[in-house]
Formats: structure tokens, sequence, C-alpha cells
């Protein structure tokens, strides 16, 4: 069994009164794509928020890498090779294609040739489109814009945040392709969906999340055949 | 014809010098959406300061001096009374700003008994040139120069250096920008130091053409400044610099018109004007984006 890469530890999250995520813990192994599922507002994001550094959890702790980051600022998160693709993808609107790429490296300081050539390897319509502002491109190109510009940071963990929200169904087809080929390249991945069916087909290990607690977890395969998760989240009931 | 050259002239200097000071509003507002009130008073401190060092010093270590004391004071107000407030409504900035605007007039004050200080005559600024038949000093020659070779390394330091990529980042996503290892706080710190330091040049060049300082001697300029920021569409550097000449210009010629005519009492009321027609034309101003709230 591989070393553990990110584990959370009996997390919540408050917002005002409002208790988000209610005592989660889970834990992301080197090389694995994991992913969580659920409904919304079943604090997926939440989770992934508090992990990046951007929310301040109320109690738990997040350990990545044998350290621990609960309390640490997201540049030192960053810093530590944990990056995000960020709900509703967020790319730089005013930034050209290839300076949104060099924004997701900006804390390296090494020569970043080599790794914009990978990304447009991925995704080859960036590179035709390279300057081009962020803002100009359509929903699908905006997405492999920010998951180039998360893999830019070389991270040890990438974190990705509804990436098939809003997408029609081939682009969605298309991102959870370059999702498995970049966990195939060795990518520890952790995936937060709606979209149960395709996240759990790309997935090593899956959790999932209802009412910010995590109900049920097992591998990809296994959750693809539960009852349960089949009638809540795949749509069938056969 | 040499009274129009002249008048001219002067005109795009003092417009230069609104540029220099409206940069400085354009790039705080970019990133913080704030109205930085306190910038006008920045400037005239910087003034007082060019007096104080120039009395003990040589011009070649009084005026970097100025320059260098401008950019910190700049960098500590921001830190001071901006910064604790970040998460707070952006009123409560803007208050914060009106407040360090006041301190700044008060201090200065305080330090010079209210008397109007005299700007010290500078030989190769306040020397007189002849162009084209007129008379006229050599910064209204020197300024227009100056501001354009400030303005394009400030370009290029804005799109194509890293710390310039990060600033553009930041004025869109402060979040996003977070999450992609930049510190928003030194980013910011940024825009207030070449606010600060483009406005202590400025201070120099301005002051040279008036006699005297007081302590809210900032006022006047900063606003004019303010509304040749609005008027190229705040956020917009060439905006401010364009609409700051075209301010200067019109200012002048109005004050310059033939004394029968008794309108250049009007000049400042006629650029508050000019900004309520080009606000009720065009409300995101000359060169503004379309008015989108940051999410």
């Amino acid at each position: 069994m591989s070393e553990q890469l990110l584990k959370i530890e009996n997390l919540k999250v408050r917002y005002g009164g409002i208790e988000a995520v209610r005592g989660i813990s889970l834990d992301v192994r080197a090389g694995e794509t994991v992913t969580l599922i659920g409904a919304n507002g079943a604090g997926k994001s939440s989770t992934l928020r508090t992990v990046s550094g951007l929310v301040k959890p109320a109690e738990g702790r997040i350990i990545f890498g044998g350290e621990d980051i609960t309390d640490k600022d997201p540049t030192y998160i960053v810093s530590k090779g944990l990056m995000m693709v960020p709900e509703g993808r967020r790319i730089f609107p005013n930034l050209t294609v290839l300076e949104n790429l060099k924004v997701g490296a900006y804390l390296r300081k090494d020569d970043l040739d080599e790794d914009i050539e990978k990304v447009y390897e991925y995704f080859p319509r960036l590179k035709e489109r390279s300057w081009q502002e962020g803002g100009t491109l359509s929903g699908g190109e905006q997405q492999m814009l920010a998951v180039g510009r998360a893999l830019m940071g070389r991270p040890r963990l990438l974190m990705m945040d509804e990436p098939s929200l809003g997408l029609a169904p081939i682009v969605v087809q298309e991102i959870f392709r370059i999702i498995r080929q970049i966990s195939e390249s060795g990518t520890t991945v952790l995936l937060i969906e709606q979209n149960a069916n395709m996240a759990l087909h790309v997935a090593d290990r899956a959790y999932v999340i209802e009412n910010g607690m995590i109900t049920t977890e097992g591998t990809g395969e296994e959750l693809l055949k539960d009852e349960k998760v089949r009638a809540a989240y795949l749509g069938s009931t056969s | 014809m040499e009274y129009v050259i002249s008048v001219l002239l002067s005109g795009i200097s003092v417009g230069g010098q609104y540029a220099l000071i409206a940069i400085g509003y354009t790039l705080v507002y970019g990133i913080l959406r704030l109205i930085n009130f306190a910038h006008g008073d920045v400037f005239m401190v910087a003034g007082l300061m060019g007096i104080y060092f120039t009395a003990t010093m040589p011009y070649s270590v009084s005026i970097p001096l100025v320059i260098i004391i401008t950019v910190v004071l700049g960098f500590v107000i921001e830190r001071a009374a901006y910064k604790p407030l970040r998460n707070a409504p952006r009123m409560s900035v803007m208050i914060s700003a009106i407040g360090v605007s006041y301190l700044l007039q008060n201090t200065a004050t305080y330090i010079t008994g209210g008397q109007p200080m005299t700007y010290p005559v500078i030989p190769f600024l306040a020397g007189t040139v002849n162009v084209a038949g007129t008379h006229t000093k050599w910064v209204v020659i020197i300024t227009p120069f100056l501001v354009l070779a400030l303005v394009v390394a400030l370009n290029q330091l804005i799109n194509h250096t890293k710390i310039g990529m990060a600033m553009r980042a930041v004025s869109k996503d402060f979040e996003t920008s977070r999450l992609m290892g930049i510190k928003i706080n030194s980013v910011i710190s940024a825009t207030f130091i070449i606010g600060s330091g483009l406005a202590a040049v400025g201070s120099v060049l301005f002051f040279t053409n008036y006699p005297a300082i007081t302590p809210t001697a900032g006022a006047m300029p900063g606003l004019k400044a303010f509304v040749a920021a609005v008027f190229g569409g705040i956020g917009s550097i060439p905006g401010a610099v364009i609409g700051a000449f075209l301010i200067g210009i019109c200012e002048t010629i109005i004050k310059g018109l033939p004394s029968s005519w008794d309108v250049s009492v009007f000049s400042d009321a006629f650029t508050f004007a000019l900004l309520i027609v080009i606000l009720v034309f065009k409300p995101q101003g000359l060169f503004g984006e379309a008015a989108t709230d940051k999410v």
C-alpha cells in the first residue's frame, strides 16, 4: 500500500451558525484517484476549500504529506504541491491563455517550457489559442485551461471542484478522458462531482457525502453497484 | 500665436502632472475597488518633504529621498489603515481613507504652523527656455517626456513581468489568485508603492510651477487627478493618462481665455461639469470596462 498523501480527520466547517461539514474523515494515498460525490450543498466544496486553506475549519485536522496544514494560508499550501481547479473554472479572463498557465506556476522559479508543452499536448486547442485572452474561450476550453493551469504547479495532489459543471455532455467526456490520463501519468487526484456516473468510472476509491457527513465509501466499482448509490445518484432503481 | 502655444504647452504640462497622480488612483482602484482619498495628501506631503529636504541637502540626494520616503508612506498607510479592513465592507475602507487624508493634512498644519511654504527653485526645472518664441520653464518641456517614459515603463512592468501578471490576476479575482500561490498583500503593497512613487515625482514637477504649499494643497490636484481617472475609465492606466492630459489642457485653455470674458474663475467648475457630462453619456469612462462587480 502506497503512502498516505492527504488525511482529513474529523473535519467540521461552520459558516455563522450553519454547520456545512459535520465531521468528515477521509484519506487519499499517493497515486490514487479519489472522488467525493454528493448532492448540492452536501459539503463537498466546503471540504475542498478548507483543504486549500481558503476556509478555516471549526474543528479537525488536515495532514498533507505528513505535515499538519490545518491553519496554513493558501500560499503555503500551494507551495507544498496542492493545486486546485476551482468550481466554475475561475480562469483569469484578462490574461492570455499562456499567462493563465504561467500564473499556475507562480511559485516555481525553474523553466516552464516543458510543462507548457505538456499541457498543450493534453489540450491542443489551448495551444491554438495561446495568445487569446482567457475570457474569450468557450466554457469547455476554459475548463481545460483551469485544469492546465493547475497542472503547471506540478501538483502532488490535484483537487478538482466539479469540473463537469455547466458543460455539454461531449465536453464532459473529453474532460474526464483527460482526468484519466492525468491520473495514469501518476498525479494524485481528488475529484468532487455531482456527475456520479462519470466520477465513479475514473475513481479508484470514492466517498459519498450527505448533509456534511460521509455515509458510504468503497472502490469506484463497488459504489457503481451499490443499490443506494444507484438510486440516489445514478438515477436508476434496477 | 505665441500665446496659444504657451497655453497649450502649459496645459500639456499640467495634464502630465495630473496623470502621475491619476495613475495612483486608478491602480489602487483596479485592485482594491477603493478610492484612495488620501492619495492627494500623500502628494502634498511629498511636496512639503521637497521643501524641507532641499533646504539641507543637495538636489541629487534630496529628490530621490523625497521619492523613497513617499513610497514608504504609501506602503505604511496601506498596511496600517486599509489592510486591517480587508474583509470589511468597501465603505469602511473608504472612510478610513478619508481619515488618513485628514491625518496627513492636520500633521502638515502642525509641522508648518499652517503657513504657506515656498517651494524651492530647482535650477534644471525652474530655469527658463525659449520655445517657438515663448519663454517657458524647463519643467513644462520636461514633464510630458518624463510622464511618457514613466507610463511606458509602467506598461512594461504590468504587461511583461511576473509581478505585473500577478497584479492583473489579483485585479480580477482575489480568491483564485491565492489558490495560485500569489500573496495578495504583497501585490496590493506593490500598487501603493508604484502609485506613491509616481505621485512624488508629480509633486516635484507640479510644485515647481506653484509658489506655495499649504496643508490642503493636495486636495485640488488630487481631486482633478481623480476626475481624470474616472473620465478615462477608472482602473485603466491609459484612460487615466489620456483623461489627465485632456483635463489639464481644457483647464489651461479656460484659464487662458481673454480676461474681458471673465470665465477663468470657472475653470474648476468646468472640470467637474465635464466629468458629469462624461458620466451621463459614458458611465464607464473613455476606456473603462462595462460595470461588472467583483465576484
